[in-house]
């Protein structure tokens, strides 16, 4: 049977690792400072007990003030998941650090999120538009998008 | 009546013979000349195969006992057009089991599934490559209005924005009898139309 | 001299018969070996996420259908366990049951559509295609018993399904499943030592495990790869956990492997069938749910192991009567990651192959 991990013990252990890199944490997920986002990443990746191996999804919520990056990490081998949030402020020129480096399955999604949100992913070897063509303007999954 | 055996009979078995070969002898000298054929005037292949019937009817039962449909497969309704034309539903009964990938081979377009403004230009492109004389069957709700995704942002609400289409066929997605009953009604609209 | 060659690019689709719908490659080949690949994706993209947003949660049900249209019944039973896990809904028993009968049906005719139209793309025209077409046809008598639809049945519904079966579903699907072992037989008869299809399979676009895992493909992408990861074992939802079935999987990961786990498959999910025919228990359908649904604000991901791939629907809630986002984990997408690595150094020819091998569906790809 799955296991989904709790947020707060694995964000009170980021925390110590990484000081200053968890916002906040709770029982489904916790939140991570976006410039944190790579080296916490990195370390669930490829800690001993945690191999968060398998990116399930990523996906982005407008929340108007803020948009939410969700990852949804799964470990194949010890079967366990946990969530992963970062957030980016404004409506303009967002950015993330791109994870393609670590999981190659972001690389569709996170292309998908900047056509349709418009939060862009920095070191992403092919940020283009996926769905939309080109001169397609604005961005249809924000809430202010009608 | 008693038949005397011993009186002389009307005609003798000679005389009888006697007729008959006058008659093949008239016969037969008034046969030396071979009948000339009255359609003699016709090449000789086409001795006995010419029917005769208007031009308009002629081109318009050639052109629609074989309809040979381009490929044109976006979404769910292309599913529905696979049973159609797999063995149950059995297209090919009439004359358009022919599925062609090419559009200048193809004469029919089935536009089975949603069509999108990223996808439009090549749709336009296909129709204006296919050969005229041409037609379009607009399969299922998306094809006719953008049925179920009409408000999106990336769907053109209907083909016909872009090209004539002859018959609509309602459903999401049809039944393979509502699209065989397009075919025909298709062949029926083809029947009546004027080409000279 | 040596001669220069020059790389040539070719563009295949979107219009293309075997790239299952409107994908397009953007190939680069020298002389017939594909050099680099991109795929461009977005012909089908109807903006399903944008559009349920305004939509009642009862209302999505019929959108999902026109996902993954190769297997509807996987996406309702995805997109509403996403909705009982944020409503804390629970299920009465005989529903539990006929939905999985439903989704192991569904996954017997996707497959059979998938295997069907990749032997297709390996060059045995039409012939396997229509005699896959026959079991598939059966199976939507089926779901046309119990639905009324064809293709989109809109079946299950939050906190149950929407109609109990009529008696004759029972003897027709008991007949269904006793005939469908000797079809598979068939099947394997015509073709699993065929000479041509293992030329054309065996060896080609090999996936290594270790890519797989990485770039996220699931399904019988993955276990063609050898790694048994099955949702409906890993993280059980439903009732699954009730089921005796194996998980096959492959060893090398081409072509013929993933071939070769999708009839396994079949044969599990036959399986499954029998069994939970078997236990199936009297009683109601669905349990009291009020038509506007409003869920309590919070998020959900409620996935599923759909024919494809691992199917997941994330909702977050406002306490509205309408998701404030619902994200589609889309499998078929996902496991396009590594097609371009799968391709690279195999003819132009193979080119299909590997894309039949892959089983996507646009629909879904795209949304
Ligand atoms: S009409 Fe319905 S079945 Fe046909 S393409 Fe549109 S959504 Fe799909």
């Amino acid at each position: 049977m799955a296991l989904t991990l709790s947020g707060e013990e694995i964000g009170a252990k980021l925390e110590e690792k990484f000081p200053g890199s968890i916002v906040e944490s709770d029982k489904d997920s916790f939140l991570v400072r976006s410039e944190f986002l790579l080296p916490v990443a990195d370390y669930l990746k490829d800690t001993p007990g945690l191999d968060f191996d398998f990116l399930s999804y990523i996906t982005a919520v407008d929340y108007y003030e803020y948009f939410e990056v969700v990852y949804r990490l799964t470990s194949l081998e010890h079967n366990h998941s946990l969530v992963m949030k970062a957030r980016c402020y404004g409506r303009d020129n967002l950015s993330l650090p791109s994870v393609v480096s670590l999981w190659r399955g972001a690389d569709f999604q996170e292309r998908e999120i900047y056509d349709l949100m418009g939060i862009s992913f920095d070191s992403h070897p092919n940020m283009r538009c996926i769905f939309l063509w080109d001169s397609f303007e604005g961005h249809p999954l924000r809430r202010d998008y009608l | 009546m008693e038949i005397d055996i011993n009186e002389k009979q009307v005609y003798s078995s000679t005389e009888l013979n006697k007729v008959e070969a006058e008659t093949i002898e008239a016969l037969r000298m008034g046969s030396q000349q071979v009948i000339p054929d009255p359609d003699e005037w016709l090449a000789q292949e086409l001795k006995g195969n010419v029917l005769l019937t208007t031009v308009d009817f002629f081109l318009n039962w050639a052109r629609r006992s074989s309809l040979w449909t381009m490929l044109c497969f976006p979404a769910c309704c292309a599913m529905e057009f696979m049973s159609a034309s797999a063995s149950r539903f059995d297209l090919s009964r009439f004359g358009m089991e022919i599925l062609r990938a090419s559009p200048r081979q193809a004469d029919l377009m089935i536009t089975a599934g949603t069509l999108t403004w990223k996808m439009a230009p090549q749709i336009k492109r296909i129709y204006d490559q296919m050969a005229e004389p041409k037609w379009v069957i607009a399969m299922g709700a998306c094809a006719i209005t953008g049925g179920t995704f009409a408000q999106s942002y990336s769907v053109v609400p209907g083909y016909n924005h872009l090209i004539p289409v002859d018959v609509y066929v309602p459903g999401c997605p049809p039944r393979p009898e509502a699209l065989i009953h397009a075919i025909q009604m298709l062949q029926d609209k083809i029947a009546k139309r004027k080409n000279l | 001299m040596a001669i220069k060659t020059e790389p040539f690019v070719l563009n295949m689709g979107p219009q293309h018969p075997s790239t299952h719908g409107v994908f397009r490659m953007r190939l680069t080949l020298d002389g017939e070996v594909v050099v680099d690949l991109e795929p461009i994706f977005g012909y089908l993209h109807r903006g399903i996420e944008k559009l349920v947003e305004g939509r009642t949660y009862a209302q999505i049900i019929p959108i999902t259908d026109r996902l993954d249209y190769a297997a509807p019944m996987s996406n309702n039973l995805a997109y509403v366990l996403a909705v009982e896990k944020l409503a804390g809904i629970t299920v009465p028993e005989r529903a539990e049951y006929l939905r999985v009968i439903m989704a192991e049906l569904q996954r017997i005719a996707s497959h059979l559509l998938a295997v069907g139209s990749f032997l297709n793309d390996c060059g045995a025209y039409f012939t396997p295609f229509l005699y896959m077409w026959r079991e598939r046809e059966s199976i939507v008598d089926l779901f046309d018993m119990v639905c009324g639809q064809r293709l989109t049945y809109n079946y299950m519904r939050i906190g149950g399904v929407s109609h109990d079966v009529p008696d004759e579903f029972l003897v027709a699907l008991d007949k269904f499943v006793g005939r469908m072992p000797f079809f598979i037989d068939e099947y394997d008869q015509l073709l699993a030592e065929n000479e041509i299809l293992l030329a054309r399979t065996k060896g080609v676009g090999i996936l290594s495990k270790e890519l797989a895992i990485n770039s996220s493909a699931s399904g019988p992408v993955l276990r063609g790869t050898g790694v048994e990861w099955d949702i409906r074992r890993a993280a059980p939802y439903s009732i699954y956990d009730r089921f005796k079935f194996d998980i096959p999987i492959g060893s090398v990961g081409d072509c013929y492997d993933r071939y070769r786990v999708r009839v396994e498959e079949m044969r599990q999910s036959v399986r499954i069938i029998n069994q939970a025919m078997k236990q199936l228990p009297p009683g109601e359908i669905r349990s009291e749910v009020p038509p506007l649904l409003r869920p309590p604000v919070g998020e959900a991901y409620g996935h599923i192991e759909s024919p494809k791939g691992e199917l997941g629907f994330y909702l977050v809630s406002d306490g509205s009567i309408a998701p404030y986002r619902l994200h589609i984990r889309p499998p078929s997408l996902i496991n396009l990651t590594a097609l371009r690595d799968m391709i690279i150094g195999w003819k132009i020819q193979d080119v299909v192959v590997v894309l039949g091998s892959i089983d996507i569906c646009l629909g879904e790809v795209d949304r």
